[in-house]
This record gives structure tokens, C-alpha cells and sequence, in this order.
């Protein structure tokens, strides 16, 4: 392992994160925090929803923008470097075993997602005027805020080296949309019950842990036992960097 | 001290199809079924194009190795082991000391690669592209600052230098690659197929910076499919098709392994028969063509001491021998005595 090598990396992601990174957050943050706006303050002001809402959207908004941020931010350039114009390359010669590359863009990938979870909590509080009732848990909350952080970046990981240029609606529509739909951001898992079957069969999507953790660490509300929240992030980690390593070097070497 | 490069035996089959344009632009081998009938029979629907088919070389320190052959003969695929960038199907390569894919941290250090077509870091610009690739390469940043700013004003770049590289035209993306290889200063410089798409007048801008660099002592790899190219650069060649090495040596060596490679074209003021015959019967000549009655061509294995033979036979027939050219073996005839086909084909 070259540190040297690694953090010239990293430095060269966070040179080139700098230079986009207002259309970077507004990319990221935008869609989220304008639905935080519609549900958490239209339609609770109206009297539509009720003004406990509130508490229960806005750990999940940031569950949403985390995971948004993070698998952006390792998928997209990916997908664009391994492309014809392979643009990876130099950075694939450099004196480095390649897997350490693909761990440097996780490290990238899980700065960018922190950083957009840490912006959206201010934002959305802002966003839906007073009434959320936060309930913080410090240490579990940096513990499931770093493992949401490095499932969004090895899930971009896994993502960014399947899926092809052209390829890259399809995965908005086909992942990532459903994921946020039945990532229990907008209502807490044990809303589900009605629908038992649909109950069980979102416990696949990591989001879902996502959600749910940091409503138990940041508020009150229902939630999923953090534990069992914490145990269940760390097994789809280490599912997630299993597969996005695998396909990075497949990808990487011919 | 220069590095020298060993394959031994190396094989390359692929079986998915290689990204394409993995290596670059011309990624384009023909495929080649393995031909045993049980294997074939096996492995019926398995894609297998076999790129490499067991080549052994071996480059010495401190020369300028040219791979020849056409699109798709194996020559990227070549580099591509060399560079750690494909993996072997058999065989082993060392760069120095190091099997490039057993060591390859190692390997990577003492190399420098220049694509077939540009791979820049599209997201920053060509003074940042130069500094990065010095820091991958763990370099002090005074060290870097100092040296890429060297071979911006090398190169020709200094104006361009803030400018984002996505901006840059074909000839100057070409330049920074060039520019990016040699920023660590590596033992070997690898350059595929450098100057395709260059201009004439940018084409010999980077011949000199290659002759330049090896006189540091560096071994440079190139590949090409321009024969003139090949023959003014390189000290020694290999000549690959279909993933096999046809011949290789120095390019006056193979040349001359062209038998009659000469070609006298012969002008008079008219050529009887009698003069044919005569220049038929001089010493090396393997075949004469006329053409309207005035124009002969002579195959020979010689060139110029066949010509006061054939001013005496034309004297000897009352002929005046008007115009000569000597055409000298060129790689062009040796790649076609080879394969049988042209380069360009």
C-alpha cells in the first residue's frame, strides 16, 4: 500500500469535488428538500398532514440525500472514466495495487455523502419552519451515519462498474427510484404492516436501514431497533464492496 | 542503466469481447476460432478471439523497439500486458527484473504509457493533469511544479496550460499524453501507435522528443503500422500478425532477408527486346517488366551496381537510357513477402 499514491487520489477527487461542487449539491439536494417543503410544511400547514410529520420526514430526507450523494458521487464518474475514452487509465498505472483505487473512491464517494447528510439537516429543518422534535444520539448517530455513508459509495462502486453510458436512466428508474420509494423515508417501516408481504420484502433495500437508523438516532419517532439497523448496514457493506471490488477489477484489467 | 524488457511465450485469449477501444481506438482483431475440432466442438458458443499466440521477444536496454503489424496483429495487446493493463492468458512478461503481473506496483514505477488515443483526466487541465499524475508517482511538489512547467514549454503547451483538457484538439490531447508519460521520468516509454491522426510537421515534433528521451538512455516500445515510421525510429523490430511474431531484427536485417527486394524502374528512349533480354540476363535479376515499348522494371537483388550493366546493354541495343530509380527494400515489400497481404489491408 503507497499512502503517498492514495492521497494524491483522494486529492485529485476532492480538487475535482471542489470545482463542481455547487452543481454537485444542487444536483443532490435540490429534489429532496423542495419534497421536504410540499410535505413537510405545504401540506402540514394546510392541515393535510399532521404536524408530527415532520419529525418522521426529515431523517429520512437526509437518508435519501446521503445515499443520492454517495452513490453519485462513485457511480457517475465511473461510469464516464471506464467508457471509451477510458480516462481512468493514468490513474490505473499509478505505482498502486488498482483495488486500492477503488477503495480511494469509496473513501471520496463516503466524504461527499457526509457532507450532503450534514448539510440537509440544517437545510430541511429551515425548509419545514419549527416543529421537529429531534432526540439525538451521538455516537450511534456518527456509527450509522458512516455506515450509510460506505454502503451509498460501495453501492456507487458496484453500480458505476455494471452499468454503461447509455445505460444510466435506466438505472435512475429502475434502481434508484424504487429504492427511494420503499426506502421507508417517507413513513417509518412499521407503517408497512398493512402490507406484510411489501413489509418483508423492502427489508432488502439498504436504504430502509438507512431511514430507519437515523430516525432512531436523530428523533423519536417509530423506528427499527438500532441494532438490529447497524448489524444489517454492515453485512450489506461488506456485500456491497465484495461485488464493487470484484466488477472494479474485471472492469479495470482486460 | 537502461531497463530491458523479456516476454516469454505470452498468450492472450480473450473470452468476452475486449471493451471496446479498451487500449484505444483500433481494437479490431480479426477472430480466430481455436481450430482443434474437439476444441471446437467444446466450446461450440464460448466467444474466443486469441489476440496474442505465444510471442516471445526480447528488448534491450536502452533502444527504440518497434512492433509492426496491422490493426488488430496483437500489438496493443502486447502493451497491454506490458503495462499491467491485460492479463495474461499464459506465459510471463518482465519489465527490468519485475513480472509485470506478479509485481505490478514495481513494474508501473520504471514505466510510462502513451495511448493509442489520449486518456486524459478530463475533469482538470493540462497543468493539473501533469501535477497529479507527479503526485500519483509520489514526487515532491517543488519537484513537480518544476518539471511540468519543463515540459509545458517542452511541448509547447504554456498558453493552454489552465485550460481544461476536454477543450484541447486531437494533436494537443497528444502532446499532454506524451507530456503526462514521460512526467515521472520512466525507464520505459511505451507509445501505441504514437503518431496516428498527427500532422507530418507535429508527427516529426515527436520523433525528435523520442530520439531525445532515448538518449537519456531510456528503452522506448512503439507501436506502428507506418512502415517509414518504423524504419527511422526504431533500432530493432518485431513484425506481428495474427498474434505471432513473423520476423524480427534490425530494419536493414530484415530488409535485406527480402530476396530480390529491389525494384529498378528504368526509363529509355525505346527498349527492343533484345535490350530486355540482356537486362534478363544480368547478374541478381530475378524479373523484368516492360511497359509501352520504353519503360522497364527490374526486380533485383541489387540495386545500384546493376546500373553499368545496364548502361552498357543499352548502349549495346542503341538505346538511351533516360530515367532511374532505385527503389530500396522497403518494410512495406518485407510485411507483404511475410503475410502475403499488405499492411494497410
Amino acid at each position: 500500500m503507497n499512502w503517498k499514491t492514495f492521497y494524491a487520489l483522494l486529492s485529485r477527487d476532492g480538487h475535482v469535488a471542489r470545482r463542481n461542487l455547487l452543481p454537485m449539491l444542487l444536483q443532490n439536494l435540490l429534489q429532496p428538500l423542495l419534497l421536504t417543503f410540499v410535505f413537510g410544511r405545504i401540506l402540514t400547514a394546510g392541515g393535510m398532514m399532521q404536524a408530527g410529520y415532520k419529525t418522521v420526514l426529515l431523517p429520512g430526507v437526509m437518508a435519501i440525500s446521503m445515499v443520492l450523494s454517495g452513490v453519485q458521487a462513485v457511480a457517475m464518474p465511473l461510469i464516464t472514466e471506464f467508457q471509451f475514452t477510458r480516462e481512468i487509465e493514468d490513474r490505473l498505472l499509478a505505482p498502486m495495487e488498482i483495488g486500492w483505487l477503488a477503495v480511494e473512491k469509496i473513501a471520496a464517494g463516503m466524504v461527499q455523502a457526509l457532507v450532503a447528510g450534514l448539510v440537509v439537516i440544517p437545510a430541511a429543518w429551515l425548509t419545514m419552519g419549527s416543529g421537529v422534535h429531534f432526540h439525538f444520539r451521538p455516537v450511534e448517530f456518527a456509527v450509522i451515519c458512516l455506515l450509510v455513508a460506505m454502503f451509498s459509495a460501495a453501492g456507487g462502486l458496484a453500480l458505476g462498474c455494471s452499468v454503461g453510458p447509455t445505460q444510466i436512466g435506466l438505472m435512475f428508474s429502475l434502481v434508484l427510484a424504487p429504492m427511494m420509494m420503499f426506502g421507508c423515508a417517507y413513513y417509518p417501516w412499521s407503517f408497512l404492516s398493512k402490507f406484510p408481504v411489501l413489509q418483508y420484502a423492502v427489508l432488502i433495500n439498504p436504504l430502509v436501514y438507512a431511514s430507519e437508523g437515523l430516525r432512531g438516532t436523530l428523533t423519536e419517532s417509530d423506528h427499527i431497533n438500532t441494532m438490529v439497523v447497524i448489524a444489517a448496514l454492515a453485512a450489506i457493506n461488506i456485500i456491497l464492496l465484495v461485488v464493487g471490488l470484484k466488477k472494479f477489477h474485471s472492469k479495470a484489467v482486460s | 542503466m537502461g531497463i530491458g524488457i523479456r516476454i516469454e511465450n505470452l498468450r492472450k485469449v480473450y473470452d468476452t469481447p475486449p471493451p471496446s477501444a479498451a487500449r484505444g481506438a483500433g481494437f479490431s482483431f480479426m477472430a480466430q476460432r481455436s481450430t482443434g475440432p474437439k476444441e471446437k466442438k467444446e466450446k461450440k458458443k464460448k466467444f474466443e478471439v486469441v489476440a496474442l499466440d505465444g510471442i516471445s521477444l526480447e528488448m534491450r536496454p536502452g533502444e527504440v523497439f518497434g512492433l509492426l503489424g496491422p490493426n488488430g496483429a496483437g500489438k496493443s495487446t502486447t502493451i497491454g500486458v506490458l503495462t499491467t493493463r491485460t492479463r495474461p492468458t499464459s506465459g510471463r512478461a518482465f519489465i527490468g527484473e519485475f513480472d509485470v503481473w506478479k509485481e505490478q506496483v514495481k513494474a508501473k514505477r520504471l514505466i510510462g504509457v502513451v495511448p493509442q488515443r489520449p486518456n486524459l483526466d478530463f475533469a482538470l487541465t493540462a497543468r493539473e493533469v501533469l501535477l497529479f499524475h507527479g503526485a500519483y508517482f509520489g514526487q515532491s511538489s517543488r519537484e513537480r511544479e518544476h518539471r511540468t512547467q519543463t515540459l509545458l514549454e517542452q511541448f509547447k503547451l504554456t498558453e493552454r496550460a489552465d485550460d481544461m483538457v476536454r477543450n484541447f484538439s486531437g494533436g494537443m490531447m497528444q502532446r499532454i499524453s506524451i507530456a503526462r508519460a514521460m512526467m515521472h521520468d520512466p525507464q520505459v516509454l511505451f507509445l501505441d501507435e504514437p503518431s496516428a491522426g498527427l500532422d507530418p510537421q507535429t508527427r516529426l515534433l515527436l520523433w525528435d522528443i523520442v530520439r531525445d528521451y532515448n538518449r537519456l538512455g531510456k528503452t522506448i516500445v512503439l507501436t506502428t503500422h507506418d512502415m517509414g515510421e518504423a524504419d527511422s525510429l526504431c533500432h530493432r523490430l518485431a513484425i506481428i500478425d495474427h498474434g505471432r511474431i513473423i520476423s524480427q531484427g534490425t530494419p536493414r536485417e530484415l530488409k535485406a532477408s527480402i530476396p530480390g527486394g529491389y525494384l529498378l524502374r528504368l526509363r529509355f528512349d525505346h527498349a527492343p527486346e533484345e535490350l530486355l533480354a540482356a537486362l534478363r540476363s544480368l547478374p541478381g535479376v530475378t524479373e523484368v517488366r516492360s511497359a509501352d515499348h520504353i519503360a522497364a522494371d527490374v526486380y533485383a537483388d541489387r540495386g545500384g551496381p546493376l546500373i553499368s550493366g545496364i548502361v552498357t546493354a543499352a548502349q549495346a541495343a542503341q538505346a538511351e537510357l533516360r530515367d532511374v530509380h532505385i527503389a530500396e527494400p522497403s518494410l512495406e515489400t518485407l510485411f507483404l513477402h511475410h503475410t502475403g497481404r499488405s499492411l494497410r489491408d
